[in-house]
């Protein structure tokens, strides 16, 4: 774990790391309970992303302006009430934005209090960096989530409704699979986009792998 | 905890009074946030609820442009406002001020969770005119036809509500039948494959309608003319 006075360095990874190389749900599985629960349609799935960014933004932000104040018996209640305090902050704009979208999301929206990658985020990585590379750092893990849920809301609401942000794609011979939009067809598509992203790692790692034995036989005839 | 001597050497400089004071302040801080937000979009949620309401109220009453809301309890009815007690209706009027009919909200549990609805009664057929899903939680393409079936909907344009002779409940209670087996007014059609949520709403309709009905009609000159100076929110 990287101190406080680690890396300090403002890099093109900070940003990336959250969308590809750490992916907050394809990598590393954090808050896989939104992920599963409200990706039944590319509308909530991007909802949820975004309130999700916002709430990680403004708490990492704020963690990171006082962690030289917050003392370290009592940081992780520190996180949790603000953290819980910006959750509601979005509870209240959705509502005002739309009650349908509110109704649709559920408690989804006070649970992301328990996002695991919000808390994680606070504890490893805005307690010990400076504003600005907790707000790129943040952003990119926001963002990486966000795709992640739109990848299975995508996926979801074509094949379960035949349907895209509610616009019909696949015509009315079609017949929608209602599994997708069911608990099951979550668990379903999240396991196929990881055998997907799995199958990519382990074809990188086996190229790089070949890629040094050739160079090594190539030096060593 | 990634470096154990420093957090051991640090730990007695944090005094129980300054963890106190650190979190005090951030949760008053926290608070005060709350509060700003609560009251700035307090006004634009209100609005959207009473939109949520109204869109349902005149689906549920073709013909009312606008509408009054009233409590209906034994004594009687009247205009509802802060405090007053009794089952929540509103009343539809058309353009020239006749009452249309009233919509209540009724409610039953589902296959998932409870689902909320309301239904608009017109005095004129002593039927439900209309009903309109306000919540509810039931399997995607499968219970949500309650709302989207355009054939289970056609049994709520003049499901029957008559009273019976002593008006105490209704003559006929509102029953949801097995699919294509309605043959009287006050049955329901269920939807094949969604028995239990089309069960739920002839349940809550029944029970409502058994609640609502007679407390209402003695009383219902009342609501002949909207009142003039009641909120029309």
């Amino acid at each position: 774990m990287a101190l406080p006075t680690a890396d300090q360095t403002l890099t093109a990874d900070t940003f990336l790391a959250g969308i590809w190389r750490e992916n907050p749900v394809f990598v590393m599985l954090l808050g896989m309970c939104p992920v599963l629960a409200v990706t039944n349609t590319v509308q909530n799935s991007l909802a949820m992303g975004l309130a999700t960014t916002f709430v990680l933004l403004a708490s990492s932000g704020l963690v990171s302006l006082l962690r030289h104040l917050i003392p370290k018996p009592v940081r992780i209640a520190a996180y949790i009430i603000i953290i819980a305090s910006f959750v509601t902050v979005v509870d209240y704009a959705i509502q005002a934005i739309s009650l349908d979208l509110y109704n649709q999301l559920g408690a989804f929206i006070q649970l992301i209090v328990a996002n695991c990658m919000i808390l994680g985020r606070a504890e490893s990585y805005a307690s010990r960096h400076g504003f600005i590379q907790t707000q790129v750092n943040s952003l990119g893990m926001g963002l990486g989530f966000t795709l992640a849920l739109l990848c299975l809301g995508g996926v979801r609401e074509l094949l379960g409704a035949g349907s895209l942000l509610g616009y019909p794609l696949l015509g009315s011979s079609f017949e929608p699979w209602v599994v997708m939009l069911l608990p099951p067809g979550g668990f379903f598509v999240l396991g196929a986009w990881l055998l997907l992203f799995a199958w990519l790692r382990e074809r990188r790692d086996q190229r790089a792998i070949a890629a040094a034995t050739h160079s090594a036989t190539a030096a060593h005839p | 905890m990634s470096e154990p001597s420093t957090a051991t050497a640090a730990a007695p400089q944090f005094s129980a009074s300054r963890l106190i004071m650190v979190l005090g302040v951030i949760a008053t801080l926290s608070g005060l946030m709350v509060v700003l937000v609560y009251e700035l979009t307090r006004p634009a949620i209100a609005e959207n609820r009473r939109q949520a309401i109204e869109r349902a109220v005149f689906e549920v009453l073709p013909g009312a442009v606008t509408r009054h809301n009233f409590r209906v309890s034994e004594g009687g009815v009247r205009p509802a406002d802060e405090g007053s007690e009794g089952i929540l209706i509103y009343a539809g009027y058309r353009a020239d001020g006749t009452l249309v009919g009233i919509a209540a909200e009724a409610s039953a549990q589902g296959y998932a969770d409870q689902i909320l609805m309301l239904y608009g009664y017109r005095p004129a057929c002593h039927c439900i005119s209309g009903m309109q899903v306000l919540k509810l939680a039931e399997t995607p393409g499968l219970g949500d036809k309650i709302i989207t079936d355009s054939a289970f909907q056609a049994n709520f344009t003049a499901l029957d509500a008559q009273l019976d002779s002593r008006g105490a409940q209704l003559a006929n209670p509102i029953v949801t039948v097995r699919h294509g087996t309605k043959r009287q007014p006050w049955q329901i059609d269920a939807i094949s494959g969604a028995t239990v949520s089309s069960n739920a709403v002839g349940r809550a309709l029944d029970r409502s309608a058994n609640e609502l009905l007679p407390k209402l009609l003695p009383h219902l000159a009342a609501l002949r003319q909207p009142p003039p100076s009641t909120d029309a929110r």
